[in-house]
């Protein structure tokens, strides 16, 4: 199956070998973030539209500056400033929205498959930004292409995911996306933050931080998110700083020359300490990077050739 | 449809003593090397322009930097083509700002790709000058653009196929005409 004029939904629908086409692609794309002149005409002409109906600084940005690095027209739609307001359903806003010629359309909603929704509304290519607890697939795309910088290969690769496994999208495209490409992850957090059957998913669950991190390449630390913690599932920020927060101690137990990644926005102090986030181990400003050639390489396979 | 080798137009040394010709002409139309950087158009123009500098770099003990230069962004029919090209990379361990360019390209056609490696190169900066080294010129241009460095001229139909082989890709040094035959 290839990318063009096809949707990009989730990393488990998505095949180990699209996913290094993209990961190839990005690698060729990301020599021109460093150009004085950050502008390839491939993709003129053409128009995304963001539809971010939560929160975003980094992916909306990346997704815009990665259109807009590549030719295309960047529209945004943000849920505070439209007719959302007033009570427009997002079949309504987005097939009004099509209906202006838009060519792509990359969303971010708070509800689980909302992304697969709208694939079905709407006959332009839909690209998922992240939707509920489901999955975000480019930030798995970006993380993996961020790992091979520096571990030149996923096989065999041991990465560590700590945190609040059971919210997280980021954590479950991960997943999806190290596995198919014959990663070992083992997963930590609190045990009323790990859903019941993750092993499924081919990761080892750990309760302790310290046992996922054992002899690990990559500690990927995860945002502990408090805006979905509808009830109580951990006692206070404090203890969870104690026994789940990434510090220099924990560390210790992956290997001397670890990565460590995080998704952005971070609780400093929280689920990572500072001096583990700014040290030099600390990649989370390449995953950035990466994610703006990522997202470039996906805009343009989806996009470029003809339908 | 298939293609069948037709007919060889250089052998081994044929491609070696047209590279060594053009990389005297380089010299000569420069007066020198100065400021001259090669580069080499994916994907065979690349071992062309190494194999320049190596001659050049035997011939007048001149380190000539060679950059490595993929067009595919810039083509005018990605949005005609059925396959979607693969991105290669963009290697120019360089700045052209200044520089003379002698861009490498195996065989030069509707003039296309040159077309587009002319954008490539203004959008990575100011070039002093640029110039087309090709090993075979085979007419048919659709775009006014001429190269100044020519292998060999080899006329061809529009049916025709020229097809470049060289070892660092093919395991063999040859040019030969190809034509594409009904099964």
């Amino acid at each position: 199956m290839s990318l063009r004029g096809n949707d990009l939904l989730s990393l488990r629908e998505m095949s180990a070998e699209d996913m290094e086409l993209v990961l190839s692609t990005a690698r060729s794309l990301k020599e021109i973030l460093s150009r004085p002149i950050k502008k390839v005409p491939t993709l003129r002409g053409k128009v995304v539209c963001t539809l971010f109906y939560e929160p975003s600084t980094r992916t909306k940005t990346s997704f815009e500056l990665a259109a807009r690095y590549m030719s295309a027209d960047a529209v945004s739609f943000s849920s505070a400033t439209s007719a959302v307001r007033k009570g427009e359903s997002l079949a309504d806003t987005a097939r009004n929205l099509s209906m202006m010629g838009i060519d792509l359309a990359i969303m971010r909603h708070s509800v689980s498959g909302s992304c697969h929704f709208l694939s079905k509304v709407l006959d332009i290519p839909v690209v998922n930004a992240g939707d509920g607890m489901n999955e975000h697939p480019t930030q798995g795309l970006l993380d993996i292409f961020t790992m091979l910088d520096y571990k030149s290969k996923i096989r065999g690769l041991k990465v560590a995911i700590v945190g609040d496994i059971l919210h997280s999208r980021v954590a479950r495209s991960n997943i999806f996306g190290l596995t198919k490409m014959g990663a070992e992850v083992s997963i930590a957090g609190p045990l009323t933050l790990l859903p019941p059957d993750i092993e499924r998913l081919g990761v080892k669950a750990f309760a302790r931080p310290e046992e996922a991190m054992e002899g690990a390449d990559v500690v990927y630390v995860l945002r502990l998110q408090l805006e979905r913690q509808a009830r109580s599932l951990f006692p206070s920020k404090r203890e969870y700083r104690d026994f789940f927060g990434i510090d220099r101690h924990k560390l210790s137990y992956a290997k001397d020359d670890a990565i460590i990644m995080h998704p952005g926005p971070m609780n400093r102090g929280v689920e990572i300490t500072t001096d583990v986030a700014d040290s030099p181990r600390s990649v989370i400003l390449d995953q950035v990077t990466s994610g703006v050639a990522v997202r470039m390489a996906i805009l343009y396979l989806i996009l470029g050739g003809r339908d | 449809m298939q293609l069948i080798d037709k007919a060889e137009i250089m052998d081994n040394d044929g491609i070696r003593r047209v590279l060594v010709r053009i990389a005297h002409e380089i010299v000569e139309k420069n007066k020198g090397l100065d400021n001259v950087v090669l580069v080499g158009i994916r994907r065979r123009g690349v071992p062309l322009a190494r194999r320049l500098a190596d001659i050049l770099r035997n011939s007048e003990k001149a380190d000539v930097l060679v950059g490595e230069l993929d067009i595919t962004l810039y083509r005018d029919d990605l949005t005609l083509r059925f396959e979607q090209p693969h991105v290669g990379r963009t290697v120019l361990p360089f700045d052209i700002a200044k520089r003379k360019v002698v861009l490498v390209d195996d065989v030069l056609f509707t003039g296309r790709t040159i077309r587009a490696a002319l954008d490539a190169i203004i959008d990575l900066g100011r070039p002093e000058c640029i110039q087309l080294a090709v090993l075979v010129d085979r007419g048919h241009r659709e775009v006014p653009i001429r190269a100044d460095y020519v292998g060999k001229n080899v006329p061809t139909s529009r049916k025709e196929v020229i097809n470049v082989r060289l070892s660092e890709y093919d395991g063999i040094d040859q040019v030969v005409i190809s034509e594409e035959v009904e099964q």
